[in-house]
C-alpha cells in the first residue's frame, strides 16, 4: 500500500482532478487530511487508500460487502413501541425518529439480513450508526431477536456489525431491558449449536458493547476502531488521569484479551466464510 | 448518628430540631435566676411537633418529585446491602474473589440462610464511611466484581440455591483498568449468567439501580424495588449533559427518564414495588429491610414451585415481553 500511496496514487488524483471530476467528489481523510477521489474510495471499502484508516460505512454497504457477490435478502423486522415515555429532551423523541427515518430510509437502527457468506449460510444483523447513533431501543432488540430466530430456523450463523453510542436513552428503562433481550437472542444461537461471531466496528460503546457484542463465539473487530462501556470524557473525569495512547481501541483490546482478532475490511468476508464453514461443520457433526 | 437532611426536608429538619432543643430543656436541671417550664408543657409541645413531623413528612414524601426520589434513593444513610445481609440472612458465609484477578468489595456476596432456606445472596455495597466507601468503591464494581457475581450464580446453579440480589450502585466504575480488564464483557456475561441460572433468582433494588451496572445483577425471574429507589438507563445528571447539554437540567431528565419505581411498575419492567416508611427508608432501616424481607418471601414460594426448565422459559419470556409491541 505504501509505494501506491506515495507515488501512483497522487498521479491519479491529480489528472482525474483536473479533468472531469467535481470538487464535491473529493473527499478528506479524517486520519491522514489526504484527499481521495470518491469513487476510489468506494471501490476500496471506504477504506483510505493514502493510509488504511477505516471511515464509517452505513448498514446497507455493509451488508453488500459481506454477502456473497453482494448478494442478500433483508427480512422485515418486527415494529417496536412508538415513543413508550412519551419522551421529550430539546426535541420530541417521535420527531427524532421521523427525522431519521427520513434521512435513512430505515425503520430504525437494526437491518437484517441472509444470504450466503462463502457458500455458508449466514444471516446477517448490521447496527446502522447512520440511524440515531446506532442506539439500542426495543427495536433494535426485537430486531435482534428476529435475526437470531431466522438463523435458527434456516441453520446459519449470525453475524452482528455492531455500531452504536449505545443504550436508546429516549426509552429509558425499557432501552436498558434491551440488554438481557439481546443476550437471549445470543443464547438461541448457542442451544441450536450454531456460530455466532460479532465485528466491532467505530465505535461500540456503552450497553451495546456491555450486551451482545461481547459475547461472540468469535470476536472480530476493524482496526483502530473505538470499542468500550465507559465513555472516555466520563473515565476521565472519574480517574484525573491521562488515557492511555490507544486507549479502547481495537489493538488495545486484542493486547488486552478481549478479542479474537483485528481484520481489515477487505479481508472480512473471507475471514468470516472461513469462521462459519469450520463452525458450521462441527455444529453439523454434534447434532448428527 | 446524626440525622442527615435533604434539601426539601429543611421544615422537617427545623421542626425536629425544636424538639431537640426541647428535650434538652427537659433533662437538664432549672437554672437558677430563671423560671423551668413545667415538664408537663413541655412534653405536650413535643408531642405536638411530632405531630406536625409526622403530617410533613407524609405530605413530603407523598408527592415526591422524580428528581427528589433521586436524592432519596442515594441519600448516604439509607441501608445499604450488608444492612439488608445482617437483618435477613443468617449463617451468613461471605464468599470473595473472581479466580481471575481480584476480590472487588464493590459486589458483596455469599451463601446463608433466607428464613431457614440455603440461599446465594449477591449485592452492590456502598460503604456506609469514608473508609468503608474507598473499600467498596462506592458501590461501583469493575470487571472483577461481576466475574464475582457470575462465578456465585453459577454456583448458586449447581447447588440449586435461590439467588437474592440487592441492586443499589450508580453504576459499573468508568476507570481505564476498568476498560482494559473487560468492564463491557464482564457485565453482559453476568447478565448472561442471569438468564441461565436454573435457580429461581430474585433482584430487587434497593437504592440506585444505576444502567448496566444494575441490570448486570437484575435480569431476574422477579424484580422488586422499593418505593423511593430509582432505576434508570443512565444518572439523571448524565442523560442531561448528553440529550439537553446541560447538567443543571438533571431534575427535567428525572422527569423525562421514567425512573421511579412507580413509573417502572405502569411500564411493566418491574414486578413489585415495596413501600417505604413515612419519611424514607433512612428514617426506619429495619421497618424497611424487614418489608423487602417479607416481599422476598411471598415470591420464592413460587418460584421453588417450578421446575429449571419451566423456570428458564418463564425468565426468558418476561425478557422477551419487555418492548415488544401489543
Ligand atoms: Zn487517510
Amino acid at each position: 500500500m505504501s509505494w501506491l500511496t506515495t507515488y501512483v496514487r497522487p498521479k491519479i488524483r491529480n489528472l482525474l482532478g483536473k479533468r472531469e471530476v467535481p470538487d464535491n467528489l473529493w473527499v478528506q481523510c479524517d486520519a491522514c487530511k489526504q484527499m481521495i477521489f470518491v469513487k476510489d474510495l468506494e471501490k476500496n471499502l471506504k477504506v483510505c487508500p493514502h493510509c488504511s484508516h477505516h471511515m464509517r460505512a452505513d448498514a446497507a454497504e455493509r451488508l453488500a460487502w459481506t454477502f456473497d457477490d453482494g448478494q442478500y435478502t433483508r427480512i422485515e423486522l418486527p415494529k417496536a413501541p412508538h415513543d413508550p415515555l412519551g419522551f421529550r429532551d430539546r426535541k420530541r423523541y417521535p420527531d427524532r425518529l421521523k427525522e431519521a427515518r427520513a434521512a435513512t430510509g430505515h425503520d430504525d437502527a437494526l437491518m437484517v439480513a441472509h444470504g450466503t457468506i462463502g457458500g455458508e449460510p449466514a444471516v446477517v444483523a448490521v447496527l446502522a450508526f447512520e440511524f440515531l447513533s446506532g442506539t439500542m431501543g426495543a427495536a433494535v432488540g426485537e430486531g435482534l431477536v428476529a435475526a437470531a430466530r431466522l438463523a435458527v430456523l434456516q441453520k446459519a450463523a449470525l453475524v452482528v456489525f455492531t455500531a452504536s453510542g449505545g443504550a436508546r436513552m429516549q426509552e429509558g428503562m425499557i432501552s436498558l431491558m434491551q440488554m438481557p433481550r439481546s443476550v437471549i437472542a445470543r443464547q438461541m444461537l448457542r442451544e441450536a449449536k450454531l456460530p455466532y461471531i460479532v465485528v466491532l466496528t467505530n465505535p461500540t460503546t456503552g450497553g451495546v458493547t456491555a450486551s451482545f457484542a461481547m459475547l461472540g463465539d468469535v470476536q472480530i473487530a476493524e482496526p483502530n476502531a473505538l470499542i468500550g462501556f465507559a465513555g472516555q470524557r466520563v473515565i476521565q473525569q472519574t480517574v484525573r488521569e491521562t488515557l492511555p495512547e490507544g486507549f479502547q481501541r481495537s489493538e488495545y483490546l486484542l493486547d488486552h484479551g478481549m478479542l479474537d482478532m483485528v481484520v481489515a475490511r477487505r479481508e472480512l468476508p473471507g475471514r468470516l466464510g472461513t469462521l462459519i464453514a469450520l463452525l458450521g461443520h462441527g455444529a453439523a457433526k454434534v447434532a448428527a | 448518628m446524626t440525622r442527615q437532611f435533604l434539601d426539601f426536608e429543611k421544615p422537617v429538619a427545623e421542626l425536629e430540631q425544636r424538639i431537640d432543643s426541647l428535650r434538652e430543656t427537659m433533662a437538664a436541671p432549672p437554672a437558677v435566676s430563671g423560671e423551668a417550664a413545667p415538664a408537663i408543657d413541655v412534653a405536650a409541645e413535643i408531642a405536638q411537633l411530632e405531630d406536625k413531623v409526622d403530617r410533613q413528612l407524609r405530605a413530603t414524601y407523598a408527592k415526591l418529585t422524580p428528581a427528589q426520589k433521586v436524592q432519596v434513593a442515594r441519600h448516604a444513610q439509607r441501608p445499604h446491602a450488608l444492612d439488608y445481609i445482617a437483618r435477613l440472612i443468617t449463617d451468613f458465609v461471605p464468599l470473595a474473589g473472581d479466580r481471575a484477578f481480584a476480590e472487588d468489595q464493590a459486589v458483596v456476596g455469599g451463601i446463608g440462610r433466607f428464613e431457614g432456606q440455603p440461599v446465594v445472596v449477591i449485592g452492590t455495597e456502598r460503604g456506609f464511611d469514608t473508609e468503608s466507601r474507598i473499600r467498596h468503591n462506592f458501590g461501583m464494581a469493575k470487571p472483577e466484581g461481576y466475574r464475582k457475581a457470575r462465578r456465585l450464580i453459577e454456583l448458586a446453579g449447581r447447588f440449586g440455591l435461590p439467588i437474592l440480589t440487592l441492586v443499589d450502585t450508580s453504576g459499573a466504575f468508568p476507570g481505564i483498568e476498568a476498560e482494559a480488564r473487560g468492564q463491557a464483557e464482564a457485565i453482559a456475561a453476568s447478565i448472561d449468567a442471569c438468564l441461565t441460572a436454573p435457580v429461581p433468582l430474585i433482584a430487587t433494588v434497593i437504592g440506585e439501580g444505576g444502567s448496566g451496572g444494575a441490570i448486570a445483577l437484575a435480569a431476574a425471574d422477579r424484580i422488586l424495588m422499593l418505593e423511593h429507589a430509582i432505576y434508570s438507563v443512565i444518572s439523571p445528571e448524565g442523560c442531561a449533559a448528553i440529550l439537553w447539554r446541560d447538567a443543571a437540567q438533571a431534575p427535567v431528565a428525572a422527569e423525562a427518564l421514567k425512573l421511579t419505581a412507580a413509573d417502572l411498575q405502569r411500564l411493566h419492567l418491574i414486578d413489585t414495588v415495596i413501600g417505604e416508611p413515612i419519611g424514607g427508608a433512612h428514617r426506619e432501616p429495619n421497618a424497611v429491610i424487614d418489608a423487602v424481607g417479607r416481599a422476598i418471601a411471598s415470591a420464592l414460594p413460587d418460584l421453588l414451585a417450578l421446575r429449571p426448565e419451566a423456570l428458564l422459559a418463564q425468565r426468558r419470556e418476561k425478557f422477551l415481553a419487555m418492548g415488544r409491541l401489543g
